[in-house]
């Protein structure tokens, strides 16, 4: 059988449109693709790879995330198609889209500052509370409830947030 | 039944990468025995969060060694069946946790070493080493402001912290040599641009101890002899404790999965 090079394109676009329904686990309003971890789509004959990158070193959720994928594109009746883990180049915050900030924001979680350089590490970066708005807010913890995130408090709404931090 | 433990091949490069695969997962280890033991609840989550980071670089480590030796084993091999003299950890990081400043000190001293080593390996010539450096010197930077800020918090606060924080300094400090020491073979490594020279990573390492050591109104041990043998196997009897702990289930229960 010979795929013509419309359909490959059709498919690639099928897998990618299928992927992209995968959320992160931890934080499901935002999907795999606008955190930046979906690095390509790759179709050879008939074999179909999905390439991710990991986030965290140590991010628990990269195995569910695998299966959330595989399971997908079962039944989207694409199957088989390989998940594969590449490191490089290595995901930083930076590859989080525009919309995947925006969509954090809206959850309660603070997006991080652009520019995942030292100085956005550890700089005197504010960080907008995302309820009110407010810039007059402190870190509490630099850990949070999960590896990706530190726990800050807005003095004006009281509340405290997630904040999604700099990688 | 038992597992017995697996004997891994003897190449630079391989022993390189499971080195410094078992520095992150012995550390890691120590770390994740602080769960459900912090002095406080948000110190708990932060270690525990640390020891997830550094599990995690052990993780990548061990899958590429696994790439390495081209002898199908996965990570799992190389972390539950390998027997105490195939580890290859710096003794520092297996020492154990003692007391909260003990931790600290512990963890002031490895951090500053394995940032500036990370951010220098970002530059190896190997691809794979570079992508997990990447990501490791930003969560070792982490570690390493979250170790700084307890030193000065314990050095410069109660003479009770002050005491433990010294003591901490003291009876570490004679583990502090190995980090710049090289075992055989790996400046073939450093000649092709694949791993970096610990040694020039000496007058930074100490610059920024000094720094926080002297913020934390701390003295800083003298240089005496230093202990070294955990790159080539020879370690204190705290690992084998930690590895029974560690890998007794994958020994009892061959391949358990859950």
């Amino acid at each position: 059988m010979t795929t013509a090079p419309g359909d490959l394109t059709a498919l690639c676009a099928e897998v990618r449109r299928v992927a992209s329904t995968v959320v992160d686990p931890e934080i499901p309003v935002i999907s795999i693709a606008d955190l930046g971890i979906l690095r390509e789509v790759v179709v050879a004959g008939d074999h179909v790879e999905v390439r991710i990158t990991p986030t965290y070193s140590g991010c628990p959720a990269m195995n569910m995330i695998k299966s959330e994928l595989e399971q997908a594109f079962a039944t989207a009746g694409l199957a088989p198609v390989q998940v594969r883990l590449v490191l490089s180049p290595a995901w930083t915050t930076d590859w989080i889209t525009e919309t995947g900030r925006r969509q954090l924001h809206d959850y309660g979680i603070a997006p991080p500052a652009p520019g995942g350089d030292r100085t956005a590490l550890f700089g005197t970066t504010t960080v907008p509370c995302p309820r009110c708005g407010s810039t007059d807010t402190t870190q509490l913890a630099a850990f949070g409830s999960t590896a990706c995130k530190a726990l800050w408090r807005c003095a004006t709404c009281r509340e405290p947030f997630d904040y999604f931090k700099c990688h | 039944m038992y597992t017995g433990s697996i004997t891994v091949a003897d190449t630079p490069l391989l022993r390189y990468v499971l080195g410094r695969a078992d520095d992150a997962l012995v550390l890691g280890h120590r770390l994740s025995e602080w769960c459900g033991h912090g002095p406080l609840l948000e110190e708990d989550m932060a270690l525990s969060n640390m020891a997830l980071d550094l599990i995690g670089q052990a993780r990548a480590l061990y899958t590429y060694a696994g790439e390495v030796e081209a002898a199908g084993r996965d990570e799992d091999a190389y972390a539950y069946l390998r027997d105490v003299t195939s580890y290859a950890n710096l003794l520092l990081v297996e020492q154990p946790n003692g007391d909260f400043a003990r931790t600290i000190v512990r963890q002031l001293l490895f951090s500053a070493f394995i940032d500036p080593y990370w951010r220098a390996l970002m530059a190896s010539t190997d691809p794979t080493l570079a992508a997990i450096a990447a990501k490791a010197e930003k969560e070792s930077a982490y570690h390493l402001r979250h170790a700084s800020e307890w030193t000065v918090r314990l050095g410069d606060g109660t003479a009770e912290s002050h005491a433990r924080a010294q003591r901490a300094l003291d009876e570490l400090w004679p583990f502090t040599g190995e980090l710049f020491t090289m075992p055989a073979g790996e400046r073939a490594l450093i000649d092709a641009g694949i791993a970096i020279d610990p040694e020039t990573l000496r007058a930074p390492w100490r610059a920024t101890v000094t720094r926080v050591v002297e913020r934390a109104t701390l003295t800083l041990p003298a240089d005496g002899w230093m202990q070294r043998g955990g790159r080539e196997g020879r370690h204190s009897e705290h690992l084998g404790h930690l590895l029974s702990d560690l890998q007794y289930l994958q020994r009892a229960f061959p391949g358990a999965t859950w």
